[in-house]
């Protein structure tokens, strides 16, 4: 058996350009936590279920499990890490509005599906900043969270839209939407 | 010390969350070290048959890999994985070795362990691995498994082992309840196989120091010092050479953190190889591998008065525990057995359960484990039985649900184990009348059975127990620091449910300190306190907070006796002032932090909680549904949950604990399903197959919490919380469903309810179409 040799892919992740070299058959997401140490994507079934590995590239959610690395070249790419508001006067890390409403509305319990919900939760309000409940419960219906039951979740998505009402707050301004629509 | 209970009972949003929410959490998988190798399992693809060779060769040879282990490389006698609970000469038969020799006996059972390079070459060189198996026929249902003409374990001579009962009343009351009872109905009920289904799936990363000959094992939660304890004895280490570090755990309901034969294998290659290994599972092996839960059938048979009045209730049921006794195997059939009863008054109790191996992947305990299972069956024959006497279900309820005087009560005593147990403290009357009035069902039940728009209406209630704080001790220990501030060190261990924030409040306000005097807690690994029995079984609020509340009062003890030995005095003449600031006696005063302060060095103080008395909270749910007769489709308009725990610490997480197990206990109603062919295959191994609960399934759904009777058992009057949500709503949910379609006599005597059985039950039931 021999696999293709590895390649070099160039792209750019939470503002920052990136070039790793990486085997044809990594995926963007095995990319990201494990040669960029980006840790925060996580995955959850690498099939494309589950949602929780899901990443903005260039403006749309997608799931970082079903796309190889060598497909980024050139894209945008952000991650878990790029959605807060860096730090705040005291130096510590600052939540951007969506996190905040997750702490607020227990959206979360053991955090594993949270970086996925956000980032879709992210690309949904930055391209309908006024969804409602429905709405919001179908765009996070491919992200699949075991603690919960989801209403936390969908208490915290609505309670952030007056942030992104004003403007994509957070990050880089995210300007598509998610790539699936229930 | 005055408990000032500023924190606890607050909704304090969860110190966690900082770093889930901003992608700093680490799970095991977030971890690397330098040279680190990875492992891959290989798993047998035959659920039955005698495995005569593994060819190893090509793996071997292929470039990256460092080594291929199967039985052989384990020495003369292959590692076994015993019970860790009401562990069994006779269960013991069927405990699991940690890799296949002789047979393998499910898809999914671990042959060999393949380290290499990268995760690839590891998966790689797993697919060149020739696993030789003859096939013998599966044993994959509970006939089958009773007949025994087929066996698992020829040595054995059954597939059947030990049997439990659990009594309340003589064997002579127990036939007189139903020789003289005017009223008796006997039904049989299934519920099927499903599982937790955590969203992160297991992962192991083991470090061998070959300097020091010490093993530091990542990503151990739940139970992480019983499972040193075990690795020490099954690698013939001692126990102080183990480092066992639990990691941010991605959800555990009961089912993560057993010992797994992962949890040898990783380790072994670890300290074989001399390198660090990584292990993390892919999410088929999960659904494959990790402990599945609940398949069990009953035939149960109850005896009443014609006003209604339970003489008697008695089952026999047989669990299906797949192909070997896990850890903790005899949780739920003992729990199915003990609480058939629920909190009704049943003066004479008799079940009888079996415990059946099978050709499938062993079974563990899931989140409310055999009682999810019981209060169907229970739920669903008070219905019938209420439908055939012509009583209101509620009616029938309420006559027979234990009155506030009755509690506490004993419950069951379970053979051949000899135990019983009581409940502690409640009024179930408080939570059933409550849940009506919240889901308006004296207003709403005249919709049951009705067809509106084309859909039927249905309702139903139930009511629950659930057992927590299981024993026997947890130890703590809080570290009054240079700095002035404290760090909290607890033997229960963290499975995503929020434990820092809780154990933080409880111990700033034990201390009467603000929460940001809390400077870190620290939880689960080895090392933090002497010994830490984990989290298991809705134990850690009560038993860990406890062993705090007892840390707490023994560092003031500490800080009052060596402020005393500073001043020169008793230390009953000091008093600690300005919320641990300073001490102060004889008119002068010092601060306590800080180089010339008292606690200069710091001072500590360990605390521990032992207990053999269980907490019983106690609840009721409600639904309200509409199946559509031409899908099937349910719908569930409401959910409500209303229930009692003594002593509420976080409402917000407590609500999080209770909503997300309903939704767990919903999916395992209706969508979640682990099908297995013929032949043994699993049919359901992705996500795409095995459905959970998605955003948009069940969206109406409440949750009420009284904290209106504390548990007696602890210091903090709480109780056990983790886990009630789950248990009612599958005989809650089938019986709204019997609700509804009541006007075609339908009877749903097996989960899940999905669209497809719906229809087929709507149909035979009708008589319109003539069903195989």
């Amino acid at each position: 058996m021999s696999n293709p040799p590895p390649r070099t892919v160039r792209f750019t992740v939470n503002g920052k350009p990136a070039a790793v070299e990486v085997e044809p058959r990594l995926t963007l997401a095995d990319c990201l936590r494990h040669a960029l140490r980006l840790t925060g994507t996580h995955v959850g079934c690498e099939h494309g279920v589950c949602g929780a590995c899901t990443v903005i590239v260039d403006g749309r959610a997608m799931r970082s499990c079903l796309m190889l690395a060598v497909q980024a070249e050139g894209c945008t790419v952000e991650t878990i890490e790029g959605l807060g508001t860096g730090l705040d006067e005291g130096g510590a890390e600052a939540l951007g509005p969506l996190q905040a409403a997750f702490r607020r509305h227990h959206a979360l319990q053991c955090g594993f599906c949270t970086p996925g919900m956000l980032m879709t939760a992210h690309a949904l309000l930055s391209r309908e900043p006024d969804a409602d409940a429905d709405r919001v419960r179908e765009a996070l219906s491919g992200n699949l969270c075991r603690c919960t039951g989801y209403i936390g979740i969908v208490e915290a998505v609505l309670d952030a839209r007056p942030a992104y009402q004003a403007g994509a707050p957070g990050g880089q301004p995210a300007t598509g939407g998610i790539d699936r629509t229930g | 010390m005055t408990r000032r209970d500023t924190l606890v009972g607050q909704p304090v949003e969860r110190l966690e969350d900082l770093r889930f929410l901003s992608g700093r959490g680490q799970y095991v998988d977030d971890r690397s070290v330098d040279g680190m190798l990875h492992a891959t399992l290989v798993r047998s693809t035959v659920a039955h048959g005698i495995l005569r060779s593994i060819d190893t060769t090509a793996a071997c040879a292929l470039p990256g890999v460092h080594a291929v282990y199967t039985a052989h490389d384990l020495g003369a006698k292959v590692p076994v994985i015993p019970m860790r609970m009401e562990a069994n000469a006779d269960l013991a038969r069927f405990e699991q070795p940690v890799l296949a020799h002789g047979k393998v006996r499910y898809v999914g059972e671990p042959v060999a362990l393949v380290v290499a390079d990268t995760a690839a070459i590891a998966e790689d060189a797993a697919g060149l691995v020739g696993v030789d198996v003859a096939s013998l026929p599966p044993v994959l249902d509970r006939a089958s498994s009773e007949r025994g003409e087929v066996l698992l374990f020829e040595a054995v001579g059954s597939n059947r082992g030990l049997s439990l009962q659990a009594i309340r009343g003589d064997a002579a009351a127990i036939d007189a309840a139903f020789q003289d009872a005017p009223y008796t109905r006997r039904r049989r009920f299934k519920v099927h196989r499903h599982t937790a289904l955590p969203m992160e799936t297991r992962g192991l990363l083991a470090e061998w120091d070959p300097v020091r000959q010490r093993l530091t094992v990542s990503g151990l939660v739940k139970v992480p010092f019983a499972i040193r304890s075990l690795l020490a004895t099954l690698l013939d280490m001692p126990e102080s050479a183990i480092d066992a570090v639990e990691s941010d755990c991605g959800g555990g309901f009961g089912m993560r953190g057993e010992f797994y034969p992962e949890d040898f294998l990783v380790s072994f290659a670890a300290r074989r190889l001399g390198q660090a290994v990584k292990w993390i599972e892919d999410r088929n092996e999960h659904l494959l591998a990790m402990t599945h839960a609940r398949e069990v059938e009953c035939d149960l048979e109850i005896a009443c008065d014609l006003d209604g009045t339970i003489r008697g209730l008695r089952g026999r049921g047989a669990y299906d525990l797949g192909a070997y006794i896990r850890p903790n195997a005899v949780t739920a059939p003992r729990n199915f057995a003990q609480m058939a009863g629920g909190p009704y008054r049943i003066p004479a109790l008799h079940m009888d359960v079996a415990m059946l191996v099978s050709n499938k992947t062993p079974a563990g305990s899931y989140r409310g484990p055999g009682r999810f299972e019981t209060d169907y069956f229970r739920e669903r024959l008070f219905d019938i039985a209420a439908g055939d006497l012509g009583i209101d279900r509620v009616a029938f309820r309420r006559h027979n649900l234990l009155r506030r005087h009755e509690v506490p009560g004993r419950l069951p005593v379970v053979m051949p184990y000899g135990t019983g147990g009581e409940t502690d403290s409640g009024d179930y009357h408080e939570t059933f009348e409550r849940c009506l009035a919240e889901i308006g069902w004296h207003d709403k039940v005249a919709l049951a059975g009705r067809q509106v728009d084309g859909v039927f209406h249905g309702l139903a209630v139930g009511s629950y127990i659930e057992g927590g704080a299981s024993g026997p001790r947890e130890h703590a220990r809080l570290v009054f620091e240079a700095d002035g501030r404290v760090t909290v060190h607890v033997g229960s261990s963290a499975v995503g449910q929020g434990l820092e924030t809780i154990f933080a409040q409880i111990a700033a306000d034990a201390l009467g300190l603000p929460m940001d005097r809390i400077a870190g807690v620290f939880h689960g690994s080895s090392g933090i306190v002497k010994m830490g029995y984990g989290s298991l079984g809705s134990r850690s609020t009560v038993m860990g907070g406890s062993a705090i509340l007892d840390a707490a009062k023994n560092l003031d003890h500490a800080l009052r006796a060596a402020a005393a030995a500073r001043f020169g005095c008793a230390p009953g003449e000091v008093s600690i002032e300005d919320g641990l600031r300073s001490a102060a006696a004889r008119g002068r005063s010092l601060p306590l932090a800080g180089p010339a302060g008292i606690a200069a060095d710091g001072i500590e103080a360990e605390g521990v909680f032992e207990n053999n008395r269980r907490t019983y909270s106690y609840g009721t749910h409600a639904a309200h549904l509409t199946v559509d007769p031409a899908t099937g489709q349910v719908r569930l308009l409401e959910y409500v949950s209303v229930e009692d725990v003594g002593r509420i610490i976080n409402p917000m997480t407590l609500h999080g604990q209770v909503l997300g197990a309903i939704v767990q206990g919903l999916g395992g109603t209706l969508l979640e399903h682990l099908v297995y062919d013929g032949q043994g295959q699993l049919l359901t191994g992705s996500l795409a197959s095995y459905l959970v609960p998605a955003a948009d399934d069940f969206p109406n759904i409440r949750s009420i919490v009284l904290e209106n009777h504390p548990s007696p058992v602890s210091p903090l009057g709480a109780k056990g919380a983790g886990e009630g949500g789950v248990i009612s709503v599958g005989g809650v949910v089938a019986n709204a469903i019997a609700s509804a379609l009541s006007s075609f006599g339908v009877q749903p005597d097996e989960l899940p309810l999905t669209p497809p059985r719906i229809w087929e039950l709507i149909q035979r039931s009708s008589g319109q179409v003539d069903l195989p």
